[in-house]
């Protein structure tokens, strides 16, 4: 496991999301109203839609281009669309984000 | 002209033949060339509307059914204007006065009918007028401001109309008449009795069975004399002693006439390719003066027309009411009894209340009431439809509500209103006038009965009572159908729902409103967020908090997004007027930035595209400094203002347009608005700012500016509606501010100004800008309210610093992510 810190919860708004650039690409971190945190690779699956500038609300995303919706949790679009954006583990502690850079699997 | 279409040629622009053209294009818009003659200069208006034109409960505009814009839209030829003169059956043609020959291969003569004149001494006298015509309406009006004494000759249901309008603008009114009672056609002696009573209250004098000899006067009217040798005074005499079918063209051409055009059960005349409707018409021996008959005339006709055969017309049963306000009166069918038959009598004189109803053999033959007509459509269902009433004759003259077991108990409510309870507060639409439209009109949805009457088509909040008068009129034939969609998935409520709560509940906070209204989700979705942030934001003007993370994201960050996630930048440019020096700075700024593309968008302004993200602070704090402000390309918001040279520059010029387009931008640029709001000024008719599919249009003439509104120039292309014509640059200012605050205030979210407007009605929106000058004034002082907190610009604040977090990374990681 190899967790990185990337900055502090506060620095996230809610209901809004944050970018963090890696060398292989941006990544995308979103705080739901509840203050959870989740982290996806900062493309749709659709058209490589930036989701960080979606609107978030639960635990989703509508991607800005198209309005494709994607789950946070998984990083999968909901149907009727189908398609996954990568997601990766995040956890809080103590205010500051830490964020594992092995992509999870998806399923399709 | 396509080869294949067959050219139907109409006589008459009036309300019989125009509703045969509207239900052909209904079952066959392609069949027909259409060309069609009007006498009268006018559009198709609402001839039954005349009255409350007169009487000054209404304006022309709200009479008119087809404006020009319906005969574009179908490619309907119109000769407004034009008499036709001939019809030369020979070689299939007709002709105008004025030459014209336009030839058929269907001919339809709706010709209508006109007033009768009695052939007495002295009816050629300025000061004698007939009652049938928008221009009669126009000259007794104006008579009406200039005299004092006027003469109604004739006491059946257009007199009586008329006598009251004349009444109702402050003349002495008296009205002549044959008979010993008026409307005797309609009414009993009775009920004719306590209608002379209730008219004479209202000041008008009657002069009953007199026959009138001569009109006095030597160069205008004086007076009347009667054949008994009685003489009154009068400045304005009417003629209103009935009418007669207008025959004299098919007469001409050899077409089989009697009283009217003698037409078979589907509307032919005895020449197979000439149809006629309408009150010229007669059918199996009748001729019919009310429109109910004429518009089953011309759907049977329509059906014919369009090859169909699959209807006839079999005759009417009429029912007459009298449109005098505050008067109620109701009759239909035979009411004098004749041998054998039964008569069913209620009279209640302290209530004002009478009712008669004729039975033979246990059916309805005839209703006669005055002063409590709710039951009269009931009544006059059970005589058209052959009921037999003996099961319910003890209860039959209380009503429909008093039938109980009989499955009416539910819609008593509605079923006991008064004909003149007001149903709908926005419009001013009572029950009476929603039934009628539903019987007469024979509408079956709440959307058909909105359109026509306008009842709840406004707050909306009347839906529910429209939806029980429509099942209680029809019975049966009611399918009730949701009208209130729900906004999204995550609520049950509609568009009409949420601003009606934020303002009743004064809520204040989108997390309140989501528990008020019972949300299903924590916190909405992309659907309901931006339209429940721009709701409460136009109802607390300054007080509620802008919610940036329900706005979508090209308002969140104020530039336009691209495929590629880069952002456009359009920076505002007045009226389309710039300088070389401001050019220069974008030009320089462009270079600055190694923006990909610079573009001239349609709204005149110019367009930087494929700006990142990280870049558009700074390049807005360049801007600024150079004078600029956000143009809201991206915003459900103003646009643009687009101009044309104008009276400055070019050679047909007739104000200043460019400066007007500038002074409207200044007023209106910031402001959140429901859809996105364009906006033009153009120097003259030629239009070349095209105003005239604008959002609000300004079209510069001579004489002022006139204003157009609910033009849409995109998927649904839409030539806006013409509001109004005004004096000074001032006004159209201040009907621009309470336009927009109207639209602001009441359109759902998401809807531009066209399907507002056809949803609400034009005439909605002249009554609440044009006519109501204090409600103008006073939309317009909200609109200017609102925008004393929306005029920040957006730039500057964000090139200042604010929201950073949106415009930069969280953070720069040098190693990949593994996927
Ligand atoms: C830039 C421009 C095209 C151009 O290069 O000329 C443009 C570009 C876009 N238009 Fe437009 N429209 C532009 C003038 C128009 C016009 C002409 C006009 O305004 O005179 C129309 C028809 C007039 C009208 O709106 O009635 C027009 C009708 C639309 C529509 C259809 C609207 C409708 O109600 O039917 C959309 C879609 C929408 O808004 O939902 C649209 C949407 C768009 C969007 C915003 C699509 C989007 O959501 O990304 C495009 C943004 C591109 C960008 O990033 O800049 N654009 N668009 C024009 C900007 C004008 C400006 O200076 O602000
Ligand atoms: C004041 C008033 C109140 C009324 N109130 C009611 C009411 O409450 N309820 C009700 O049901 N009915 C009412 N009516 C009657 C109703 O308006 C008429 O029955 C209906 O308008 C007749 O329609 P139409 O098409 O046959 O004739 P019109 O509507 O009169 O149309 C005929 C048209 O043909 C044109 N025309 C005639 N000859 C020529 C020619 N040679 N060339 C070109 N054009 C020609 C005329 O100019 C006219 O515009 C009222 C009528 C009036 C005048
Ligand atoms: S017409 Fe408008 S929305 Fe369509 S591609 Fe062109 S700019 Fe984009
Ligand atoms: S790119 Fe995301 S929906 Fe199309």
């Amino acid at each position: 496991m190899n967790w990185i810190q990337v900055g502090n919860l506060d620095d996230i708004p809610r209901q809004g999301s944050r970018t963090i650039n890696t060398s292989t690409g941006e990544i995308a971190l979103f705080r739901s109203v509840d203050d959870q945190v989740f982290a996806l690779n900062n493309r749709c699956p659709h058209k490589n839609g930036p989701l960080s500038q979606g609107i978030v609300h639960g635990t989703r995303v509508t991607c800005p281009l198209h309005s494709w919706v994607i789950d946070l949790e998984s990083g999968e679009a909901i149907a009727p669309d189908s398609g996954c954006a990568h997601r990766y583990e995040v956890r809080v502690a103590h205010g500051v984000v830490l964020i594992n850079l092995e992509a999870g699997v998806c399923k399709i | 002209m396509e080869e294949n279409k067959k050219r139907l040629v109409v006589i008459g622009n009036g309300m019989a033949g125009i509703r045969t053209i509207e239900e052909l294009l209904k079952i066959a818009p392609d069949d027909y060339e259409i060309t069609i003659f009007g006498a009268e200069p006018q559009p198709n208006y609402n001839r039954i509307l005349l009255s409350p034109v007169l009487s000054g409960e209404m304006k022309f505009q709200d009479t008119v059914l087809n404006d020009w814009g319906w005969y574009q839209e179908h490619n309907i030829t119109l000769h407004m204007g034009k008499l036709v003169t001939k019809i030369d059956r020979q070689c299939c043609v007709v002709e105008t006065e004025d030459g014209l020959v336009v030839p058929y291969d269907r001919l339809l003569i709706a010709t209508g009918s006109n007033p009768i004149m009695l052939p007495i001494p002295g009816m050629s006298l300025p000061g004698v007028l007939a009652y049938r015509s928008i221009d009669d309406v126009e000259k007794m009006l104006v008579a009406a401001r200039n005299s004092k004494r006027a003469v109604v000759i004739g006491g059946g249901l257009l007199g009586l109309e008329a006598a009251n309008g004349l009444a109702l603008q402050g003349m002495e009114v008296s009205v002549v008449h044959l008979c010993d009672w008026p409307m005797e056609r309609q009414l009993d002696k009775v009920g004719g009795g306590l209608l002379k009573e209730a008219l004479e209250k209202r000041g008008l004098k009657f002069y009953l069975s007199r026959q009138s000899e001569a009109v006095l006067g030597e160069d205008k009217v004086t007076g009347l004399r009667f054949k008994d040798g009685d003489q009154i005074e009068a400045d304005l005499l009417i003629m209103a002693a009935g009418i007669r079918p207008n025959i004299a063209l098919a007469k001409m051409a050899g077409i089989n006439c009697e009283r009217g055009i003698v037409v078979s059960d589907n509307m032919q005349t005895d020449d197979p390719n000439i149809y006629s409707v309408g009150e010229c018409v007669q059918h199996r021996g009748q001729t019919y003066g009310l429109v109910a008959p004429l518009f089953e005339q011309a759907k049977v006709a329509a059906n014919h027309l369009a090859g169909l055969d699959e209807m006839c017309y079999q005759g009417s049963a009429v029912s007459t009411k009298l449109k005098v306000t505050g008067i109620d009166l109701f009759s239909a069918g035979d009411f004098n009894p004749a041998d054998g038959d039964e008569e069913l009598l209620l009279q209640d004189s302290s209530r004002g209340v009478y009712k008669k109803l004729v039975v033979r053999s246990n059916k309805l033959r005839g209703a006669v009431m005055y002063g409590d007509t709710v039951d009269g459509s009931w009544y006059f269902q059970l005589m058209r439809d052959g009921i037999d009433i003996s099961e319910m004759r003890e209860h039959i003259l209380f009503g429909q509500a008093h039938i109980g077991e009989a499955g009416h108990g539910g819609v008593s409510s509605v079923a006991n209103m008064a004909d003149s309870a007001e149903v709908c507060g926005c419009n001013g639409v009572c029950k009476g006038t929603i039934v009628n439209a539903i019987v007469d009109k024979k509408l079956f949805t709440i959307e058909e009965v909105r359109a026509h009457t306008k009842a709840s088509a406004s707050c909306g909040s009347c839906t529910g009572l429209v939806e029980s008068i429509l099942a209680n009129t029809l019975g049966g034939d009611y399918s009730a159908k949701s009208s209130k969609k729900p906004i999204c998935a995550c609520t049950e409520s509609s568009h009409q729902d949420v601003p009606k709560a934020i303002r009743e509940l004064r809520v204040k906070t989108m997390p309140e409103l989501m528990r008020a209204l019972e949300w299903k989700t924590v916190d909405g979705c992309h659907v309901c967020r931006p339209a429940l942030n721009y709701y409460l934001l136009t109802a607390w003007p300054g007080e509620y908090q802008d919610d940036s993370h329900s706005r979508f994201i090209n308002e969140r960050v104020h530039a336009n997004i691209q495929k590629d996630g880069t952002y456009s930048v359009v920076p505002r440019i007045w009226g389309g007027v710039t300088t070389p020096s401001e050019l220069r700075s974008i030009a320089d700024i462009a270079d600055k930035y190694q923006v990909p593309s610079v573009k001239i968008t349609g709204g005149q302004r110019i367009d930087l595209l494929g700006v990142t993200r990280e870049n558009l602070p700074k390049m807005w704090g360049d801007l600024v400094a150079a004078g600029f402000v956000s143009g809201h390309a991206y915003g459900k918001s103003l646009r643009t203002v687009k101009t044309c040279v104008g009276s400055e520059w070019c050679r047909f010029g007739t104000q200043d347009s460019t400066g007007l387009g500038i002074k409207v931008e200044k007023m209106t640029w910031g402001s959140w608005t429901p859809h996105k709001f364009k906006i033009a000024v153009s120097g003259c008719p030629r239009n070349c700012a095209e105003a005239t599919i604008k959002d609000f249009g300004v079209v510069c003439v001579d004489s002022g500016y006139e204003i157009h509104i609910g033009g849409n120039g995109g998927i649904k292309v839409r030539v806006t509606d013409f509001l109004c014509k005004v004096a000074t640059e001032a006004e159209v200012m201040e009907y621009c501010g309470a336009f927009m605050q109207l639209y602001r205030e009441e359109a759902h979210y998401l809807d531009r100004t066209a399907p507002w407007i056809e949803r609400v009605g034009l005439a909605y929106v002249k009554q609440r800008v044009v006519d109501d000058a204090a409600g103008r004034a006073e939309l317009h002082a909200r609109f200017l309210e609102s925008q004393r907190y929306s005029q920040d610009d957006p730039w500057k604040a964000r090139a200042e610093g604010m929201d950073a977090y949106e415009y930069t990374p969280l953070a720069n990681i040098e190693q990949g992510a593994m996927q």
